[in-house]
């Protein structure tokens, strides 16, 4: 294929270097330094999609961001995109892409059919037909809608790719690198501050790339290439390109995403795909510039109507002609500016003006060059479907009501200007309350409220003179604040061409007896049409005509739509454009990769792993691992074939008859010390805490403030200051925080330090009847007899030469140690303990085990203490001072807590003591009652007893003191079971808890 | 995302704090008798307010110290931040 429609000169893509690629699977060639579109233009591909709801024909609109519709699958490297802008992908070789919203094809596609039936696709469509009947959603509608829309599909392979986040800092980010942001950047360069330069196109420069201006004797093209050479010289500024600025938040915290490899065939190693940046700034400079807006007129949506700035662009950034009969229809000079470059390369354009005697320095230069220009004149309707054919055009009258005699001209292409609309989305992210410009018919930025500063045209100035000026003079005086320097620059003199006045002019009236659709919103398929009846329904809101017909909606955010829409309201209501308002700009300002807003935080790296420093022996020895919070732990250690439920019952029931050894290292320590911890301890816990001696340990339950069981653990008098406090797995990081608060803000009087020691102890548990015999021949030189270490009791020890600390308490119910050492020495201690506990025929256990053997006890854990009980509904009465005060025993006084029929725990066992209750279940007195069946309480853990060999669970049941004895049924609809049970003690096992002291 | 003066580590990124709830509620003090009522505004009354309000973030990825921030709800503004034990003037 040639390349028919590239000029043989101009324009900045390097024709040394060819790339072949391919659209909808035919191979095409382009240049380096093309985009998708412009190398697609080249080739005089005009048709790229098909619109969203009514599938018509679809081509380019813009020539960048404010391309509404030339949206591709885009495939690279066997990765596919959705969702690509062809106007902003840049060509690579071997690039491949599709159109989508077609089937079976572009050319042939099955849902115009919406086209003719459009009739039944007004606004609201989807509103009023999918509503009923109710059980047509899920089977018939959804499926419907989702295929017939969206923009393209989400691959649904693991992403190879690899995104980064950064976080940086700056004096000034500047947002657009057009004469504004250019400008503004050298100045505060000059005077020292950091700057960061951002500009989401590959090239630098913006609108000077393609206006016919001169500034400090240079075409601004070479100006702006200058400034940015300086610029990146300079070490306290950063440029970059390819980087958009889509999201403005509090505290002046702007979020960038860097398109990093886009533009490459394949990523480079060790390279991201996209970097996030989420910048800090003192002062944020947009320049971020403005975007033409379209006139509307009939089938306004026909591939070959674009943007006539898009048009320039084509011509002079990639040497791209969008036709060879071009008919230019604007309300303003800047359609001249794109027709006297057609001029220029060869091309006869003719210009509609809808204006009646408009006159300029740019008119005249057109007149010079013998381009045919009519005044008061309009495009009624483009005519050809898949690409414009000819241009149906009339006079206008002055009031622009009435049409003149339809006229049918020639044409391949058709560039409208209806004048240029500021960017404003970032300054509004910030929570600027914009302004209505009269002159401009547009929003400007008015008063700023986070430290931000709009300039140039996205500030509504058009006159480079003055946008040079006003960004020379901000990026000194911001920068001058921040680094006290003041370099003075001497501002360069400029040449442009003057401007006239812009037509207030925004929409052609439908000629009679024809009912073209004349569209607001390209991406959406809104048309004029769709905006009446919204109206006529009663939608009154902006924000409500919006959701209502989706103008301004999706990935488009309303670049081209947003102030034809407003307009269009603001003339059927008869209200000025600033009484009704505009919707609510938020971020992001355009799409962003999930990929990058994930970034790093993927498979292992979304959350930090915490593996004990037995962890390898666990490995090792076949454990299989559970999830703890974001601990990994031994759930059981497999042998042969073993299942979860035959070698937990293994392990536990071995502690129960020898001994085990389970690694509760990830139990949360913290370190007590100070004059008064003891009175801290008192206060914290609903027990009594002056009177532990040294070398004693004691269990304790705290509460949060509202008398609910905040955790539970023991904790240990060291020495006369010092106390170690274990905590749960799970609460390890809020007790801290708990303490934390109490000592700093309630109690900063008492003088206490805690911190967190979770990490520097490694932990083992050793239990079960031969555990003393064990911990002897561990210890030869400690007396760890009955008398020597009683329950509850305290020493030091010396491991082997490692100092070791033994604390006699028990969570299995069973005579049972816990052994702490230095975290560096755990894995020598668990060896040790292995090893010369074989002859006691030691095994290690997992959670599961346990668990079990905490259940059978009715030790409470986690799933009792689920922030909704008190001390009485875990049994632990008995444990709460009457003497004292604490946290949270006001709250004990509560009512519903002192109810004679509170909640309280119990053991439940299935009457055919084969059935295990699942978790969950709850629990009812008539299982066939209807529903809902009351519920008395629920099943919060169950396990196989390995002392009775049959199921036994722990539940939480309202007036659980008086139903021992009672005959109920456990149920559980999720796993479809009714059992029938009897309620028993939740001590299940050695209820008088003779073991532990043995 | 705020950015918040941590009065003993300098400007931190909102990420690093965890919220604390309003920091003018007064625990009553131990021991003394009150009433329900006086309890029950203590643990879970509120005002909720909207605009400028003083409350508690602990600079937990930090220095792990409570501070009082005096933030207006509605704008995200923060005028001042103090240390645990500062007078909020
Ligand atoms: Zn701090």
């Amino acid at each position: 294929m040639t390349q028919a429609f590239r000029i043989d000169n101009g324009g900045l893509v390097d024709r040394e270097k060819k790339l072949s690629f391919k659209f909808n699977g035919k191979t095409y060639f382009g240049y380096q330094g093309d985009t998708l579109a412009s190398a697609l233009l080249a080739n005089g591909v005009h048709l790229v999609g098909r619109s969203f709801k009514y599938h018509r024909p679809r081509g380019f609109f813009g020539a960048g961001v404010d391309e509404p519709y030339a949206v591709v699958q885009l495939y690279r490297n066997g990765e596919t995109e959705p969702n690509v802008k062809a106007t902003e992908q840049e060509l690579f070789e071997g690039l491949e892409a599709k159109s989508v919203n077609c089937w079976p094809s572009v050319n042939f596609d099955i849902g115009a059919i919406n086209n003719f039936l459009r009739i039944f696709l007004p606004a609201g469509f989807y509103y009023k037909t999918f509503m009923w009947p109710k059980s047509f959603w899920y089977r018939i509608y959804e499926p419907f809608i989702r295929k017939a829309a969206g923009l393209g599909v989400a691959s649904t392979k693991h992403d190879k790719e690899r995104y980064e986040h950064k976080y940086e800092y700056c004096d000034l980010l500047i947002a657009g690198s057009g004469p504004s942001g250019l400008a503004s950047a050298y100045a505060a360069a000059k005077n020292g501050a950091k700057v960061i330069l951002a500009e989401d196109k590959p090239r630098f420069g913006g609108s000077l790339l393609t206006s016919d201006v001169n500034i400090g004797n240079q075409s601004g093209k070479d100006w702006a290439e200058g400034i940015i050479a300086e610029l990146k010289t300079m070490p306290n500024v950063v440029v970059k390109n390819r980087s958009q600025i889509f999201g403005y938040y509090d505290h002046n915290m702007l979020v960038m995403s860097e398109k990093v490899s886009d533009h490459l065939p394949s990523t480079k190693k060790y390279h991201p795909n996209k970097r996030l940046w989420y910048i800090r700034a003192k002062e944020v400079l947009i320049s971020s510039g403005s975007i033409e807006r379209p006139i509307v007129f009939g089938n306004n949506d026909t591939p070959g109507v674009m943007l006539s700035s898009a048009a320039k662009e084509y011509l002079k950034v990639y040497g791209v002609l969008v036709g060879r009969k071009p008919l230019v229809f604007t309300n303003n000079d800047s359609g001249y500016e794109t027709a006297i470059e057609f001029k220029k390369h060869g091309v006869d354009p003719i210009v509609l003006d809808s204006r009646k005697n408009p006159e300029s320095e740019i008119i005249d230069e057109a007149k010079n060059l013998g381009i045919n220009i009519k005044n008061s004149y309009v495009v009624v309707a483009a005519q050809g479907y898949k690409k414009v054919k000819s241009a149906d055009i009339a006079n206008i009258s002055e009031d622009k009501k009435q049409l003149g005699k339809i006229e049918n001209i020639q044409c391949d292409c058709i560039c409208v200007s209806g004048f240029w609309t500021p960017t404003i989305h970032l300054a509004s992210q910030s929570g600027n309350k914009t302004k209505f410009k009269e002159e401009i018919d547009a929003f400007v930025p008015g008063q700023s409220k986070q430290n931000e500063i709009t300039l140039g045209a996205a500030n509504g100035v058009f006159s480079l003179e003055e946008t040079l000026k006003t960004s020379f003079t901000a990026g000194s005086e911001l920068s001058k604040k921040i680094t006290k320097n003041d370099y003075k620059i001497a501002i360069p003199n400029v040449v442009e061409k003057k401007s006239s006045q812009h037509d207030k002019f925004w929409c052609v009236p439908l000629p009679k007896g024809k009912n073209y659709k004349r569209f607001l919103d390209f991406q959406n398929d809104v048309a004029v049409s769709d905006v009446e009846i919204a109206l006529r329904e009663g939608y009154r809101s902006i924000e409500h005509v919006k959701r209502y017909t989706t103008l301004g909606m999706a990935t488009d955010q309303g670049k081209t739509s947003n102030l034809n829409g407003l307009q269009l309201v603001s003339e059927i209501e008869n209200k000025v454009v600033p009484a009704v308002g505009h919707t609510t700009f938020r971020p992001p300002y355009t799409p962003v990769s999930i990929g990058a807003i994930v970034g790093r935080e993927v498979g292992k790296h979304s959350k930090p792993t915490r593996k004990s420093p037995m962890h390898l022996w666990h490995e090792k020895n076949n454990a299989v691992f559970v999830d703890a919070g974001v601990w990994l732990r031994p759930r059981y250690y497999r042998r042969g074939n073993e299942n979860l439920f035959e070698g937990s019952k293994r392990e536990a029931k071995n502690v129960r008859t020898n001994v085990g050894v389970c690694d509760v290292t990830t139990l949360g320590k913290i370190d007590i010390k100070g004059p008064d911890a003891a009175e801290l301890l008192n206060r914290v816990y609903t027990n009594a805490w002056l009177k532990l001696p040294v070398g004693k340990a004691r269990y304790g339950v705290m509460l949060r403030e509202d008398g609910i069981v905040m955790d539970d653990g023991t904790t240990t008098r060291i020495s006369e200051n010092h106390y170690h406090m274990t905590t749960t797995t799970a609460q390890a990081a809020n007790v801290l925080s708990h303490l934390e608060y109490y000592l700093q803000l309630v109690w900063p009087e008492l003088n206490v330090n805690v911190v967190s020691t979770t990490e520097q102890w490694a932990g083992a548990a050793i239990a079960g009847p031969k555990s003393r015999d064990l911990l002897q021949k561990l210890f030869p030189n400690s007396d760890v007899s009955n008398e020597g270490l009683p329950f509850m009791g305290y020493m030091e020890g010396d491991l082997f030469g490692v100092k070791a600390r033994i604390y006699r308490i028990s969570f299995s119910g069973e005579l049972a140690y816990e052994v702490n050492v230095e975290s560096d020495y755990g894995n020598f201690m668990w060896e040790k303990i292995i090893e010369a506990g074989e002859e006691f025929n030691i095994q290690p256990y997992g959670t599961e085990a346990l668990s079990t053997l905490r259940i059978e006890m009715g030790h409470v854990a986690g799933s009792e203490l689920d922030g909704r009980t008190i001390p009485f509904d875990n049994a632990l009465e008995g444990l709460v001072s009457k003497k004292k005060d604490f946290i949270g025993k006001r709250s004990l006084q509560r009512s519903a807590f002192i109810a004679e029929d509170r909640q309280r725990i119990v053991g439940v066992v299935p009457l055919d003591k084969q059935t295990s209750i699942p978790e969950g279940s709850h629990l009812v007195k008539d299982d066939k009652a209807p529903l809902p069946n009351p519920k008395l309480g629920h099943i919060s853990a169950s396990c196989w007893s390995v002392e009775y060999d049959n199921p036994f669970s722990l539940a939480i049941l309202k007036d659980g003191k008086n139903m021992i004895g009672q005959k109920l049924f456990a149920m559980s609809p999720l796993k479809n079971k009714v059992i029938p049970v009897e309620i028993v003690s939740s001590h299940y096992v050695d209820p008088k808890g003779e073991r532990v002291r043995s | 995302m705020l950015y918040i003066n941590c009065p003993h580590c300098g400007m931190r990124s909102q990420n690093e704090f965890s919220y604390g709830g309003d920091a003018s509620v007064k625990r009553p003090e131990l021991n003394k008798e009150i009433s329900d009522k006086e309890w029950d505004d203590f643990v879970y009354n509120r005002k909720s307010l909207r605009g400028k309000h003083l409350e508690l973030w602990q600079h937990i990825s930090g220095c792990r110290q409570w501070i009082k921030v005096e933030r207006d709800t509605a704008t995200h503004e923060i005028f001042k931040t103090f240390k645990a034990d500062e007078e909020v003037a």
